[in-house]
């Protein structure tokens, strides 16, 4: 699993076989390109792009209330939550703060996949970020209720988990699993078999078009790989590295960790609302985030469009505009700051996503933002930047 | 111009040296090396003509997709031209990197500047490192 310092992914001599440009990432050595980044954004966008996604956690719970156990530390509801679902929420600390964003599923049981010893119907596991998962699994296991047989199952190091995503992923992966993904309803998943191999499949994705991720066993994932990489590269889909991936999320206005979500954030400022169920719910941090929620002090969550072609990058500060003053102003008041930025590949315009006073943050509201020195004319815009057709 | 008759900064820009009117001229770019390794070019920020630089010092911006990368100028003097179609025509930095996609002109005023540049031979071995 490791040569050298850094952690490798059951596919990692694939990459380095195929042209991928691997740079550390959260410890592991990961694909950032492996032509272009913006072919591989387009490859994405318009037939499918395969990412390996086998650095992020993957967290399997056993025991009983597993449901009440993981409910008290997330801002969404599990309890209560059907098997055959997938939950995507933020984990925070008492104070509101957000430690990671995951997505939880609840599954039938079923193959190998099934947590722990229990003969239980269904089961619970986590997908975390690569970067939190030694955070996360310190802050389940600390939270783990006294004498209770609650058990946590980190298997991110037996397993792989690769994304399809784009119009023609469902179609490729149906080719190779016994369901059609394109079956499962939107956020939902399940145990079934892909290659013949046991697997969880979920029709989710951090790109903004249609698709599923996947987790097989590692044995089987360079073999499950090179079906999927075969039948994407005849239809003119292709692998996609981290680069690509950080465009396409962009594009599709998905918050990433560390840059508009980290512990200096209150999960109020996200404008994630649908994530976060307060009423009638008791989990960490729920009291701090409702009440920045009635304050609405604290900077919130924007999208940005800049004129011209210059990306704006994480940093940049947002400036008040004054449209009445064409001189350059003497004092230019910083009201934000970017948290991502990029020139998006299937729009044609620099993007940005970043926080800012509350009283700014209305759609339409001119700024400027400050790149290295220079001032640039933008505008707080809708969210998402790109949405597929079919949505 | 073949890329064997330049001169190359550890930096990766390159520069055409030649005589007129009694002056040095240079003629700088990127190499094609750099322009592989940079992908995705969208954007790029210029001097303007008349304005100094230094040898080693940053004299424009190169933006990728991914990041933003300075421009260092292999030699010291004043730009008298800048290649201002260039911004609006981004791909013949990949096409034609060692001729059309020159960026700046600069009139030498100091000659050490040139002695630390690398002959083609020379940076290939640096790029193969």
């Amino acid at each position: 699993m490791t040569s050298g310092q850094f952690l490798e992914t059951p596919l990692h001599q694939w990459h380095v076989d195929n042209g991928g440009r691997m740079v550390e990432f959260a410890g592991w050595s990961m694909p950032v390109q492996y032509a272009s980044i913006v072919a591989e954004h387009h490859h994405t966008r318009t037939k499918l792009g395969l990412f390996d996604v086998s650095h992020m956690g993957r967290l399997f719970f056993s025991g009983h209330d597993v449901d009440q156990y993981l409910d008290a530390l997330s801002t969404r509801r599990i309890v209560g939550v059907e098997p055959g679902k997938v939950r995507y929420s933020l984990i925070c600390n008492d104070d509101g703060t957000i430690l990671d964003d995951v997505l939880i599923y609840h599954l039938a049981a079923g193959g190998s996949f099934a947590a722990g010893d229990e003969q239980s119907d269904s089961f619970y596991m986590m997908v975390c970020n690569a970067s939190n998962r030694a955070k996360i699994n310190q802050w389940f296991a600390d939270h783990l209720p006294a004498q209770s047989n609650l058990q946590i199952d980190d298997r991110t190091e037996s397993t792989a988990m690769i994304a399809v995503q784009g119009p023609e992923a469902n179609n490729v992966v149906a080719s190779i699993a016994s369901i059609d993904p394109a079956a499962l309803s939107y956020y939902c998943g399940t145990v079934c078999k892909v290659d013949g191999g046991d697997a969880i499949l979920s029709r989710t994705g951090y790109t903004g078009e249609d698709g599923c991720e996947m987790i097989v066993h590692s044995a089987v994932a360079a073999a499950v790989w090179q079906k999927l990489h075969d039948a994407a590269k005849f239809i003119g889909g292709g692998a996609t590295g981290l680069a690509a991936r950080d465009t396409l999320r962009l594009e599709a206005a998905m918050p990433l960790y560390g840059h508009e979500l980290s512990e200096e954030i209150n999960a109020a400022q996200t404008e994630l609302r649908f994530a976060i169920n307060l009423k009638g719910r008791s989990f960490a941090g729920r009291d701090a985030i409702a009440s920045a929620m009635a304050e609405k002090t604290l900077p919130v969550r924007v999208g940005i469009e800049l004129e011209g072609r210059r990306p704006a990058r994480e940093g940049c500060n947002i400036i008040a505009a004054d449209p009445t003053n064409q001189e350059v102003q003497e004092v230019q008041e910083v009201i934000g700051h970017l948290t991502s930025g990029s020139l998006s590949p299937t729009l044609g315009v620099p993007i940005a996503m970043g926080y800012i006073r509350p009283q700014y943050a209305v759609v339409g509201t001119e700024l400027l933002i400050d790149i290295r020195g220079k001032s640039v004319a933008a505008k707080v815009v809708e969210l998402p930047f790109y949405k597929r057709k079919d949505h | 111009m073949k890329p064997e008759e330049l001169k190359f900064a550890h930096s990766h820009e390159w520069a055409h040296i030649a005589q007129t009117d009694g002056k040095q001229i240079a003629t700088v770019g990127i190499s094609a090396h750099a322009i592989e390794a940079l992908s995705d070019v969208v954007y790029m920020e210029l001097p303007e003509v008349g304005a100094e630089v230094t040898a080693g010092a940053s004299f424009g911006e190169v933006e990728s997709v991914k990041a933003t990368s300075d421009l260092f100028s292999p030699v010291t003097g004043k730009v008298i031209e800048v290649n201002t179609s260039l911004p609006d025509n981004l791909e013949v930095l990949s096409t034609d990197p060692y001729g059309q996609g020159w960026i700046i002109k600069v009139e030498i005023t100091s000659d050490t500047s040139v002695e630390s540049l690398l002959d083609f031979v020379a940076y290939e071995a640096i790029c193969n490192e």
